[in-house]
């Protein structure tokens, strides 16, 4: 790209972002929906594949080292059109959480999804990301094999990806590890879903060192969907039915994806010939995240 | 007898000692002002240096080569050339978004005793300077600012400087050393991760290079984005690195780590960085990776206003007031 693309730019580089500050809630009801988001019976990124796409044919391995279980994905057909599906996987009982390493995946996790997000920008299919992870793991063969290396390329790649992106957080959003397939276009986040820098056990023990205080430091952190719209950090918040996302799987499903249909429609719309373009998409992906951030001038 | 008595008592801590200086160019130290703290103890070996040697030895232990952690403005004076430093974005200062208040402490207050403690309006340092001649723009993080966490004004200055680079088409340097993201600005640190590194997918198609130097101790989201997407990195002798610490991994996963593990020469070995240069040789290495990564040269107007003289003039449109 030419220097010229950040003519505009500087205009608005005055701009203060302030946020309004954003509500208190009391430490009871996030840690709430902190148990809602981590239930063992919420629907995972499987069930929402198998029900909202026809077709689904996944794709295994990084072509580098291995094949990761904590994350799947692979080519599906979305009324009518075809696109890359994957997300974390969480396990539903303890043996398959083990083979799914708790929806925690290493660096060929992360390289598996670089892998599909090229083969969608190759074939011009959109990209929908399902984002469920505690965060990336932290363990001796993750740090050998450059998990922080893994992520970072992912959002290099993600942020000039020539394609759609859609990301939604359909239960734990945690870290760098659900970041490094959640730098999207549209970021969608279900109701009773959360998203945070790092997951709430691990702040607490950043801060304070202990992870015990983990519901405090959640509730200073604000990882609860409405409060993360406030900020202006997301799109949109996806209803989910009373009770949660397990108690009714399909209605759930239903409301899913005619929130996924809308925003991929926008984003093809905005991606025509006659509205700028995938070059123009690309430059409200940078704006998008360029802007976000909180400061104010001495 | 242990080496520790050399120390007098009365002493304070040796890390003390940069509070009290003067940001950059930071003045020698007057003789008679350090008297009382004559010497430094290497954390490592546990050997004692005389303070004015350490220094001499740009804070480098003589006895088993650790370097010692630098203040930003340590740093660039053993980096760039003498009085070609020039600050940019220096008034940016961190807002509290989440209003973040727990029964022990608030950010707000926390952000304002850090600021006047360390003289830093936030933990990174970003502006312009040359190696040995060689314009560049640099960003350097300052350890002692909140460990330097990358919150919203981290990443806003970073890629302001980015941007910067994309202007004037400098080459950028960024020196990282941090525990990881802001804690305390949650979600909004987390995003300065896709965002810095949003802004050096813009350099990169600019053809811009960016070298990343990590030194002690560089983690987290800092690892985990703009540093390891750099064209070329460099880390110092044993700094470490990696995405999650030590203690984190050992508490989850219950394995026992190898010795020397997320140092740098343990990246090394395992690929994810290009080199291992000790402090000294710095300057002269970073020379020869800008000169080999040559960037199209800049127009005689743009190398003119680079003097001092002109700096002015060539900051004003980007400040963005």
């Amino acid at each position: 790209m030419s220097t010229t693309a950040i003519d505009p730019v500087v205009e608005r580089v005055g701009v203060i972002t302030s946020p309004l500050p954003v509500a208190p809630v009391p430490v009871e009801d996030t840690w709430q929906k902190v148990k809602l988001a981590r239930h063992p019976e919420r629907p995972h990124t499987h069930d929402y594949i198998s029900r909202l796409f026809s077709g689904y044919i996944e794709l295994h391995g990084d072509r580098r080292f291995g094949d990761d279980q904590a994350l799947i994905g692979g080519l599906a057909c979305f009324e009518g059109r075809n696109v890359v599906v994957m997300g974390q996987q969480k396990g539903k009982d303890t043996r398959d959480n083990i083979k799914r390493n708790f929806g925690m995946p290493c660096a060929e996790g992360y390289r598996k999804a670089l892998r599909l997000f090229r083969l969608g920008e190759k074939f011009g299919f959109p990209i929908i990301c399902f984002i469920d992870t505690p965060g990336a793991y932290p363990g001796l063969q993750s740090e050998e094999r450059g998990v922080a290396q893994a992520i970072a390329e992912n959002l290099l790649v993600l942020a000039a990806l020539r394609v759609p992106v859609i990301a939604t957080i359909i239960g734990e959003g945690g870290s760098g590890g659900a970041l490094a397939i959640g730098l999207a276009d549209r970021v969608l986040m279900l109701e009773n879903s959360i998203y945070s820098v790092a997951s709430p056990e691990a702040s607490a023990a950043i801060l304070w060192h202990d992870a015990s205080l983990a519901s405090e430091a959640a509730t200073s952190m604000k990882v609860a969907a409405p409060q993360i719209l406030q900020m202006g950090l997301i799109d949109e918040v996806i209803q989910e039915p009373d009770g949660g996302a397990h108690t009714n799987p399909s209605e759930s499903a239903g409301l899913l994806k005619a929130a996924l249909l809308r925003n991929l429609e926008e984003l093809e719309f905005e991606t025509g010939e006659t509205n700028g373009g995938i070059d123009g998409l690309l430059e409200k992906r940078y704006w998008k995240f360029r802007s976000m951030g909180a400061w104010q001038q001495a | 007898m242990s080496s520790g008595n050399l120390v007098p008592k009365n002493s304070p801590d040796p890390a003390q000692r940069f509070k009290s200086e003067k940001p950059f160019p930071a003045q020698p130290p007057k003789p008679g002002l350090d008297e009382e703290i004559l010497w430094h103890k290497c954390p490592v070996c546990k050997e004692l240096t005389f303070i004015k040697h350490f220094a001499r030895n740009l804070k480098v232990c003589p006895h088993c080569n650790t370097p010692n952690r630098l203040r930003w403005n340590e740093r660039l004076n053993y980096l760039l050339d003498p009085g070609s430093f020039v600050e940019l974005n220096s008034d940016l200062v961190g807002a509290d978004p989440l209003q973040f208040q727990t029964r022990t402490e608030s950010y707000a207050r926390k952000l304002q005793d850090t600021r006047r403690k360390t003289g830093l309006n936030d933990g990174l340092v970003s502006g312009y300077g040359r190696v040995r001649g060689q314009p560049l723009a640099v960003a350097v993080a300052d350890f002692t600012f909140m460990g330097a966490s990358m919150g919203s004004v981290f990443g806003e200055k970073l890629v302001r400087l980015a941007e910067f680079a994309i202007k004037n088409r400098l080459p950028l340097l960024t020196i990282s050393n941090s525990g990881g993201a802001r804690m305390h600005e949650g979600l909004f640190s987390l995003m300065q991760m896709a965002k810095t590194t949003a802004a050096l997918a813009k350099l990169g198609q600019a053809q811009l290079p960016h070298i990343a130097l990590l030194v002690d101790p560089c983690y987290g989201g800092v690892t985990a984005s703009y540093t390891m997407v750099a064209d070329v990195i460099l880390a110092e002798p044993g700094a470490l690195i990696g995405f999650a610490g030590p203690r984190v991994i050992e508490q989850t996963t219950r394995q026992s780590l190898p010795q020397g593990f997320q140092t740098a020469e343990f990246l090394l070995d395992h690929g994810m960085l290009d080199q291992v240069v000790e402090r000294k040789n710095l300057p002269s290495h970073l020379a020869d990776l800008l000169g080999l990564l040559k960037v199209k040269p800049l127009t005689f107007k743009q190398a003119f206003d680079f003097t001092p003289a002109f700096q002015k003039s060539f900051v004003a449109p980007e400040v963005g007031n």
